[in-house]
């Protein structure tokens, strides 16, 4: 397996002296020479390759399904659960409660599930929610920075960005395929997200109105992202567990740039500093918000902490975040804009003001600054786009038609 | 003129094309027709704006006169751009955007793969590295043509217009001036003839292919080489160069 595991390439302006600091992922290269097929579409990323990822450390699992570009391949999709549950049998009560303990017991002795592994309904469905979410946000975040993407005061803070983008396009790929490991197709995923119907980070609901904005996400949301993600590393579910572990690896690197881009800004003129606190007044509450509601409040905690999918509650993820973001906020001479926060000895935390729920359930619901745009271009993209993954569609059957040997 | 502002010039070039076709083409990011194309297009558009600083920092050092690549691509009007028309030509729909690059990638690869042999051994070593990149290139985009050429009724007669569209941009590519004539004979330049039979077989294999008809010989445009451009690149000049004019003394 280890041949298709794609590894990163540190990119390199050619003519510098100034080294990229990024984490481009060029997949590409590394195995543009040892291609395994043709039904690629671009010459970067490979449904296989994903595959290794998602499924690595488990070749004797026959997957029965196509994950990924299922539209590159010219063969039908399918929209239903794989083999193993379809054909689950029924059985009694007693059989059942039986099967769960069984599968309590593994979850309890840490041992991972995969997907050939029964499992209940809801834990299915939890993950089935839960990473699509988390892949819905990842697509759906690639528009705040994106909107910066022509804009960037450099060349190598362009080339950043772009890489930084193209990492959270990766990531919904990889999250999207692990999704598809649990039944669900992508294209249904999707289309739920455009109906309205599935939920995504309400952190993107938010615009970006300058450059110090991007810094800002960089550093408070994928930093956020981090804190709420780390613990997924060690999710119950194999496949998610590993996806995870990538995609963390990389926002770190994304946590890392942003915080330079504010650093910079922090040392630049008065107009810079201004856009920086201006950006950390803006996102620091909506920051805090992305940990969720208030553990009273939130529905699927502690179910989800019994099965391992979640180890953390909310508030303990929101505290380190506030202690960990203070201190930062600290180094660049920004102030948070909470006139409660202060350091607690008793507690070894820091004391934080009332967040304004109203805010985050209004956002949710629909009503935050950018909710409508974000679906609409995310619907519109996927509509103008049709015609394209038609045409690669009826071209991948003429090509199955033509080759020699197959039926 | 001189040689060296034969070069300066014709680093532009080289670093112009593709400044202005990496930054057409960040503006797909978000909105591409599927995730693996937001993936592919970031990669050519990385590919191509790191390409970009490579020339363009060359271009500042032989122009001697302390502007950078950054400069050099932020802080430069209309009149002083040297990149040929099609780069900054609309993404339209995605076929739109796929026949330009195809067209492009068709030309840009050979002419990589000649500067290889540049006397300059600056040129040569940006160009090594760009050429196998192109290569990526010109195989992803012939690829969609085929694809969407050889598809579907509607993408087969929408590319076929794009193409058709497009075709009076690509005379330009390969009209030779006094600056290509002034590095030829040194052996700095590329021979754009050779390039330009490369590019005519490349395309006529592609096109066959692809179920497509070549458009036929016509009028072709030109003046983005000596920086006559189309109105798009005033908006895309206007888009890209905005923050460091806004604030001229800001390091970002
Ligand atoms: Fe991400
Ligand atoms: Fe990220």
């Amino acid at each position: 397996m280890a041949a298709c595991e794609p590894t990163r390439t540190y990119l390199r302006c050619v003519s510098a002296n100034r080294p990229l600091l990024s984490f481009v992922s060029v997949i590409r290269s590394d195995f543009a020479n040892a291609r395994p097929n043709t039904d690629l579409m671009t010459h970067n990323i490979d449904v296989s390759l994903i595959n290794c990822i998602i499924f690595r450390g488990e070749p004797s699992a026959v997957i029965p399904r196509i994950a990924g570009p299922s539209f590159m391949t010219g063969k039908t999709l399918m929209h239903t659960q794989p083999a193993h549950t379809e054909v689950e049998p029924r059985c009694s009560a007693e059989a059942l409660a039986e099967r769960e303990q069984a599968f309590q017991a593994k979850i309890d002795a840490d041992i991972k599930i995969e997907p050939k592994d029964w499992m209940p309904q809801a834990y299915r469905q939890s993950l089935v929610r839960q990473i699509s979410q988390h892949a819905h946000s990842e697509i759906v975040g690639m528009l705040p920075e994106g909107n910066w993407l022509t804009r960037a005061p450099s060349l190598r803070r362009k080339l950043i960005l772009l890489a930084k983008v193209q990492d959270e396009a990766g990531h919904g790929l990889y999250l999207y395929s692990a999704a598809e490991t649990l039944g669900a197709s992508r294209e249904a995923l999707i289309e739920a997200l455009h109906a309205g119907q599935a939920k995504y980070s309400s952190i993107f609901n938010y615009p970006t109105l300058t450059w110090a904005d991007v810094g800002a996400i960089g550093w408070l949301v994928d930093g956020a992202a981090l804190i709420n993600q780390i613990p997924l590393c060690r999710c119950s579910y194999g496949p998610y567990a590993r996806a995870m572990r990538r995609i963390c690896k990389e926002e770190s690197f994304h946590q890392r740039q942003g915080y330079e881009i504010m650093l910079t800004l922090c040392r630049g003129t008065a107009a810079q500093k201004r856009m920086a606190q201006d950006a950390l007044n803006r996102w620091w509450w909506p920051s805090l918000m992305m940990f969720g509601p208030p553990d009273a409040e939130s529905s699927h905690t502690q179910q989800s902490m019994r099965w391992k999918i979640k180890r953390h509650t909310n508030d303990a993820l929101r505290q380190k975040f506030i202690d960990q973001s203070v201190s930062q906020a600290d180094y660049l001479g920004l102030t948070p804009p909470d006139p409660e926060l202060k350091w607690n000895e008793q507690t070894g935390h820091y004391d934080f003001g009332t967040i304004d729920w109203s805010e985050f359930w209004r956002v949710l619901k629909g009503e935050g600054p950018c909710n409508r745009e974000r679906i609409e271009a995310r619907r519109r993209a996927y509509d103008e786009g049709r015609w394209v993954r038609e045409a690669a569609l009826v071209f991948g059957a003429k090509q199955t038609r033509r080759a020699p040997g197959t039926d | 003129m001189n040689q060296h502002q034969a070069l300066y010039e014709y680093l532009l070039r080289l670093g112009d094309n593709a400044l202005i076709l990496g930054q057409r083409l960040t503006e797909w990011i978000g909105h591409a027709p599927a995730l693996e194309e937001e993936l592919g297009s970031a990669n050519v558009a990385l590919d191509l704006i790191g390409q970009a600083r490579g020339w363009l920092a060359y271009a500042g050092t032989v122009e001697g006169a302390g502007r950078d690549e950054d400069t050099l691509a932020l802080q430069r009007d209309i009149l002083d751009f040297r990149n040929v028309l099609l780069v900054e030509q609309p993404n339209g729909h995605y076929g739109d955007t796929i026949a330009r690059q195809y067209l492009f990638d068709a030309f840009h690869y050979p002419l990589l793969e000649a500067l290889h042999g540049s006397s300059d051994q600056h040129i040569a070593a940006i160009a090594a590295k760009s050429c196998k990149e192109a290569g990526y290139h010109r195989r992803r985009s012939a690829e969609w043509m085929i694809r969407l050429g050889d598809g579907t009724t509607e993408s087969h007669t929408k590319l076929q217009r794009s193409v058709d569209t497009l075709w009076p941009y690509t005379g330009e590519l390969f009209t030779t001036d006094e600056i290509d004539r002034a590095l030829q004979s040194s052996g700095v330049a590329a021979d754009l003839t050779a390039v330009q039979q490369a590019w005519d077989e490349e395309v006529a294999r592609t096109l066959k292919t692809a179920t497509l008809q070549r458009p036929a010989a016509g009028w072709m445009q030109s003046g983005g080489k000596q920086g006559r451009h189309s109105e798009q690149l005033g908006y895309i000049l206007a888009e890209m160069q905005f923050l460091p004019r806004a604030y001229p003394d800001a390091h970002w």
